[in-house]
C-alpha cells in the first residue's frame, strides 16, 4: 500500500518551459474571440502608454534647461508625425482607460453572471454580451477620441 | 475539400477527402520536427480523431496519438487543430470548412512524441491546489460514524459546472499567462480551486484563498477568456477565477453558507446490515 502511494506521487522535477508559447501567445489575438482581442489591445496600449509616459517625463523635465530647451522639445510634436503620435496617445489612453474600468469590475467578480448547469451548445457566461459590449464601447470611444484629436490637431484654424 | 477515391477505395467509395497535416517529431532530437501530410476520406460526421486513426491504420502506423473514449469524456485527444486547442474526437471535419487540417501538439505542454504531450506539470499544478473536499467536522478517516451533508440544489449549482472538468488541458494550452509563466497554476487548477471553495461541504475556504493568493497565483490571470472559449465541457474557468478573485478582494460574500453535517452513529446502523 505504501509503495502504491509512493508510485502515485507526482514527479517533483522542476517546471519545464519546453514548448511554452511565450510572447507569441501574447501577440496572437486571433482565434479566441473578442476577449482575447481586448487582452491583446490592453497589453499593447499599456506598453505604448508606458513608453509615452517615460518620454513625457523626459519632455516635461526639459523645462529645467530653460525656455529654449523647452520650446525646442515642444517643436518635436508640432510636426505631422508628432501629431499622429499624439493622436495615437489619445486613442490608446482612451481604450486602455475604458477597457480597464471593465476589467476592474470583472476582476472583482462583477458582471460575469452566475455559475449554472451548462447546456450544449455551451456559451460561457463570463464571455457574455455585457463583456463584449464593454469591449466595443471602449473601441468606439477610442475611435471618437482619435477623430476629435485629428480635428483639433489637423483641422483648420 | 475534393472528391476522389481514397487509398482504401473499398472502404469509402468516392468520398470527400481532406489533407491532414500532422506534426511529427524525429527521434529524440529536440527542436527537430516536420509535418507529414495524409489524404483521408471523410463523411459529414467524420471527426478529426477518425481521420487520424484512418491515417494511422492505413497510411502510417508510426503516428503518435493519444485517445481513449472517443466521446469527449476522457480528455485524452486534446491537440491544436488549425491553431486552436480542441478535442480531436469532438471536432468534425465538416465544421472546420477547409480541406487542409493541421494537427499539432497542445501548446504549453512538453512534447513526448508527435501529438502526444506530457501532462505531469499540469497535474502537478492541479494537485498542489488540493482538489478535494476538506472538512474537519466530518469523520472521513476513522469511519466510525457515518456522516452526510445536506445540500440543496442551489448549493450544488454553485460548483456543479466546474466539476464537469475532464482535465483535457485545452484551457491550459490556450491561456496566454501560462505561455509565459510556468509557475502559474493555469485556468484548470484555479477553476478547480473555486469548485471546492464554493462547495458548501468544504470548510477550508481561507486556506484555499491563501493557496492562490501568491505572486504566480490567481493575480496572473488577465481575463483573456480563451480558457472558457476552448473548454469542450462548458466549464467556464474564467468565471471561476474572477469569482474567486472577488472573494479574495472581499467584494463577494466571504462567508458562504455551509452544508449541514449530520451524523448517523454506529449504534443506529450496526444492526441493519444483517
Amino acid at each position: 500500500m505504501e509503495n502504491a502511494k509512493k508510485n502515485m506521487k507526482f514527479s517533483t522535477h522542476s517546471v519545464s518551459n519546453e514548448n511554452r508559447e511565450g510572447l507569441k501567445a501574447w501577440l496572437n489575438p486571433f482565434g479566441y474571440g473578442w476577449e482575447r482581442v481586448s487582452y491583446w489591445l490592453q497589453r499593447l496600449t499599456g506598453v505604448f502608454l508606458l513608453i509615452y509616459f517615460v518620454g513625457h517625463v523626459i519632455e516635461t523635465s526639459s523645462i529645467i534647461g530653460g525656455p529654449d530647451v523647452w520650446n525646442s522639445m515642444l517643436q518635436l510634436t508640432q510636426t505631422p508625425a508628432g501629431h499622429l503620435f499624439l493622436i495615437l496617445v489619445i486613442g490608446t489612453s482612451t481604450f486602455h482607460s475604458a477597457n480597464g474600468i471593465r476589467l476592474i469590475f470583472t476582476h472583482l467578480g462583477k458582471g460575469l453572471g452566475e455559475p449554472g448547469r451548462p447546456d450544449y451548445p455551451y456559451s460561457p457566461s463570463s464571455l457574455n454580451y455585457r463583456q463584449k459590449s464593454g469591449i466595443w464601447v471602449a473601441l468606439i470611444l477610442a475611435a471618437f477620441a482619435m477623430l476629435f484629436g485629428v480635428q483639433v490637431l489637423f483641422g483648420k484654424g | 475539400m475534393s472528391f476522389g477515391t481514397s487509398v482504401r477505395g473499398d472502404f469509402v467509395m468516392a468520398a470527400k477527402t481532406v489533407t491532414l497535416r500532422i506534426y511529427r517529431t524525429i527521434g529524440k532530437m529536440k527542436g527537430t520536427s516536420n509535418y507529414d501530410e495524409f489524404e483521408v476520406p471523410i463523411q459529414r460526421w467524420t471527426t478529426v480523431l477518425d481521420g487520424l486513426l484512418y491515417a494511422k491504420s492505413y497510411l502510417d502506423s508510426s503516428i503518435g496519438i493519444r485517445y481513449s473514449c472517443r466521446m469527449a469524456s476522457c480528455g485524452s485527444c486534446g491537440m491544436k487543430i488549425n491553431g486552436t486547442p480542441r478535442l480531436a474526437c469532438y471536432t468534425k471535419f465538416s465544421e472546420l470548412n477547409t480541406s487542409l487540417i493541421i494537427c499539432e501538439p497542445l501548446g504549453n505542454f512538453p512534447i513526448i512524441r508527435d501529438l502526444v504531450t506530457d501532462f505531469s506539470q499540469f497535474f502537478k499544478h492541479h494537485k498542489n491546489l488540493e482538489p478535494y473536499i476538506q472538512n474537519k467536522s466530518a469523520d472521513i478517516d476513522n469511519k466510525k460514524d457515518l456522516s452526510w451533508f445536506r445540500q440543496t440544489p442551489e448549493d450544488v449549482d454553485k460548483y456543479l459546472q466546474f466539476s464537469y472538468c475532464i482535465k483535457c488541458g485545452l484551457c491550459y494550452s490556450a491561456c496566454p499567462s501560462v505561455a509565459t509563466d510556468s509557475k502559474f497554476p493555469g485556468p484548470q487548477a484555479l477553476a478547480q480551486e473555486y469548485r471546492y471553495f464554493s462547495d458548501s461541504r468544504d470548510d477550508a475556504s481561507k486556506k484555499r484563498l491563501n493557496l492562490v493568493d501568491t505572486n504566480h497565483g490567481i493575480w496572473r490571470c488577465h481575463f483573456a477568456g480563451s480558457c472558457s472559449k476552448v473548454c469542450p465541457k462548458g466549464v467556464d474557468p474564467a468565471l471561476g477565477i474572477q469569482l474567486m478573485r472577488g472573494h479574495l478582494m472581499k467584494f463577494s460574500k466571504s462567508s458562504m453558507k455551509k452544508a449541514k453535517l449530520e451524523f448517523i452513529h454506529s449504534d443506529d446502523y450496526s444492526g441493519t446490515d444483517g
